[in-house]
């Protein structure tokens, strides 16, 4: 199958809030979904703000996820949706043949590998990184994630990776990239339009800039990284959730891909941003006008 | 001034020794001189706003910076302009209309090279499109951990950036020899961009081949200010129900402001405003003087983008709305009366001021 898709999609747990009084995903927001309430993913994090917002360790030098419940990055949901949906297009001219999920973490990271599974991924890996401190929020730097995915990259023959364009707990924005950088691939970021349009692997992109649109073409193979317009993620189904268990889940470690867990950013701190104070609500329109000149706004 | 080291020492010590930088001796007794590559962004040989940020940022480590540029007629066009910013030294120009769109492929080796040569020992481009496309893909070839999304700069190594949302704010120290990081534009004020001489000279050219060709673009094209760097932003929501309520309700309350239009995530997935337009975690950063918006209930995500403006201003008809908390000025009322009713009177005290 040389001519085939052979994908891998890295996903991320991250702290999405706490168990508290809540019933699982669906009954929680849906801020991260594309706006549909059918067939999405819910996620706890953005409505219910109180449990979620991250506390900060009573040192200083770290955030304190305990108790939280750890789900998905929605952006990888999105890379895995569209690695489906490359599999289910009948008209796309190089079938997928193989899936690959990857993840790093502690023992739990399995619960992300087997959502993975269940949003379409043939197999995972679980690379396994002890949680450095239980229940408290550090995760290993992208330039180690990018090294680690070159080895898995290699080892697999994988030609296309699908990244989230940045996970939401660390925001760097920055592993997709430093992958391609290693392996001298092609990349396209904060991509909303993914086309295979022949069999030797020409790709057009359609990626989120500023102020618009732009529209790449490369080859395989690449990296690309995803936008929330890509596409709308499907909920993992009973049924596939039962299939997933019997997916095999392969066990690596860095030292397989002869790496380590040392950081080149040392944290200094970690602190809570300046509470903004909300002032006063006016009765009506000109109170509001006069307030801002009040304010010096206006 | 702000500089955290002392900008007439190293300057002094860099006559001292002209090559310091590429020389083995600098790698010894003068590492710790600062020598900083501001990489800048242009179109239609205007020098982008968010990058003389970068250049900002650039000054405030206190070493001599070098602005970088490259593309079709940048030496004789936009180097020009950046010669003129104060407190730039040098402009490195290099004219190739292969690095006109930036593909991180060619620019990144572009870039490589000239970091290399110029012996910098910090990298700075704005948290733009352009600068999370290529800086990360640099610093790896060049095996470096960024720092992405910088809003303060702490020291030569050590800097400061939000996360979880703007949740939580972390300081960071790098032990790379060569610091690479993004800032955010609202968190650096620009400088005079006249007054500055600035020497241009050639960057090298690898000439790397890029295996990814541009094949077009669609840009929304407006006569408004740019939102990440407008004084005034009126942003909309989901209250506002559809792309035309949006269109009339919101656009003269900005023309009436001269301000940028911004919307939020929900606005956005239900298509009443263009992607581009989003702010938020995942859209676009903002810090102007006046935030105004209506019909956003101010989740997390969305107090994220728009969280450090100088005076916030809110209309919803919901009066427990998140974004009350942190509004100066909040009227709980109808949008589709208050608002058209606030662009009548903004547009009429403007007329009997004049």
């Amino acid at each position: 199958m040389a001519n085939a898709l052979r994908i891998l999609v890295p996903v991320k747990r991250h702290p999405a809030g706490s168990d508290d009084g809540r019933k699982g995903d669906r009954l929680c927001s849906f801020a991260w979904t594309g706006g549909s309430l059918d067939g999405g993913y819910y996620y706890l994090w953005p409505l219910s703000q109180s449990g979620l917002k991250p506390r900060i360790g009573k040192t200083q030098t770290s955030v304190d996820i305990t108790g939280m419940r750890q789900a998905m990055n929605p952006f990888d949901e999105l890379s895995m949706e569209e690695a489906a949906r490359l599999r289910r297009d009948d008209q796309s001219p190089m079938k997928v043949s193989q899936v690959l999920a990857v993840s790093a973490g502690g023992p739990k990271t399995v619960d992300v590998l087997r959502t993975a599974l269940a949003l379409g991924a043939d197999r995972a890996m679980h690379v396994e990184v002890p949680d450095a401190k239980e229940g408290f929020y550090s995760g290993l730097e992208p330039l180690t994630v990018a090294k680690m995915l070159k080895g898995v990259v290699e080892k697999e023959k994988i030609n296309l990776v699908f990244l989230g364009k940045q996970a939401i707990d660390g925001d760097h924005g920055q592993t997709g990239q430093m992958l391609a950088g290693l392996l001298g691939w092609s990349q396209a970021t904060q991509a909303s339009k993914v086309t295979v349009k022949d069999e030797a692997g020409t790709v057009e992109v359609t990626r989120e800039v500023d102020g618009g649109v732009e529209t790449l073409e490369s080859k395989l193979p690449m990296v690309i990284t995803t936008d929330l317009r890509l596409n709308t993620p499907k909920f993992a189904t009973l049924p596939n959730l039962m299939k997933a268990k019997k997916k095999p889940i392969e066990k690596a470690t860095l030292a397989d891909f002869g790496l380590d867990e040392s950081r080149r950013l040392n944290t200094v701190k970690v602190t809570e941003p300046p509470t903004r104070q909300g002032g006063s609500k006016v009765e009506d329109v000109d109170g509001l006008i006069s307030k801002l000149k009040d304010l010096g706004a206006l | 001034m702000n500089s955290l080291v002392r900008p007439c020492a190293l300057r002094a010590s860099r006559h001292l020794y002209p090559s310091a930088g590429t020389s083995p001796f600098s790698r010894s007794s003068l590492s710790r001189l600062l020598s900083t590559l501001a990489i800048l962004e242009h179109r239609d040989g205007k020098i982008a706003g968010s990058s003389l940020s970068a250049i900002a940022a650039a000054i405030k480590l206190g070493g001599p910076v070098t602005g970088f540029v490259a593309g079709k007629g940048a030496k004789s066009g936009v180097a020009t302009e950046v010669a003129k910013v104060e407190g730039v030294e040098t402009v490195l120009a290099v004219e190739n209309e292969a690095y006109d769109k930036g593909l991180p492929e060619n620019y990144a080796p572009l870039l490589v090279e000239n970091i290399k040569k110029g012996g910098f020992t910090h990298v700075v481009a704005s948290h733009s499109a352009f600068g999370k496309n290529v800086l990360p893909r640099v610093a790896a070839m060049m095996d470096a951990q960024p720092v992405s999304d910088v809003t303060a700069i702490e020291g030569e190594d050590t800097f400061v950036r939000p996360i979880f949302a703007g949740n939580a704010v972390l300081t960071v120290q790098s032990t790379d020899p060569i610091k690479f990081f993004t800032v955010r534009g609202t968190a650096f004020q620009p400088g005079s961009s006249t007054g500055g001489s600035a020497q241009i000279t050639d960057g090298v050219d690898p000439a790397a081949p890029s295996a990814t060709t541009w094949v077009s673009e669609d840009l929304t094209t407006s006569e408004r200010p740019d939102l990440s760097t407008a004084e005034r932003v009126v942003s909309g929501g989901r209250g506002l129900k559809s792309k035309e309520e949006f269109d009339r309700i919101m656009t003269p309350l900005a023309d009436a402001l001269g301000a940028a239009i911004g919307a939020s995530r929900a606005a956005v997935d239900e298509k009443m405003a263009d992607n581009s337009l989003q702010v938020g975690q995942t859209g676009k950063n903002v810090a102007p003087q006046l935030y105004l918006c209506a019909g956003i209930s101010g989740a997390i995500q969305h107090l994220a983008g728009m969280k450090d403006s100088k005076v916030i201003a809110a209309i919803n008809k919901d009066p427990d709305a998140p974004i009350f908390q942190v509004a100066d000025v909040g009227l709980v009322g109808d949008l589709f009366e208050k608002v058209p009713e606030l662009t009548e009177k903004l547009k009429n005290a403007i007329l009997t001021e004049l």
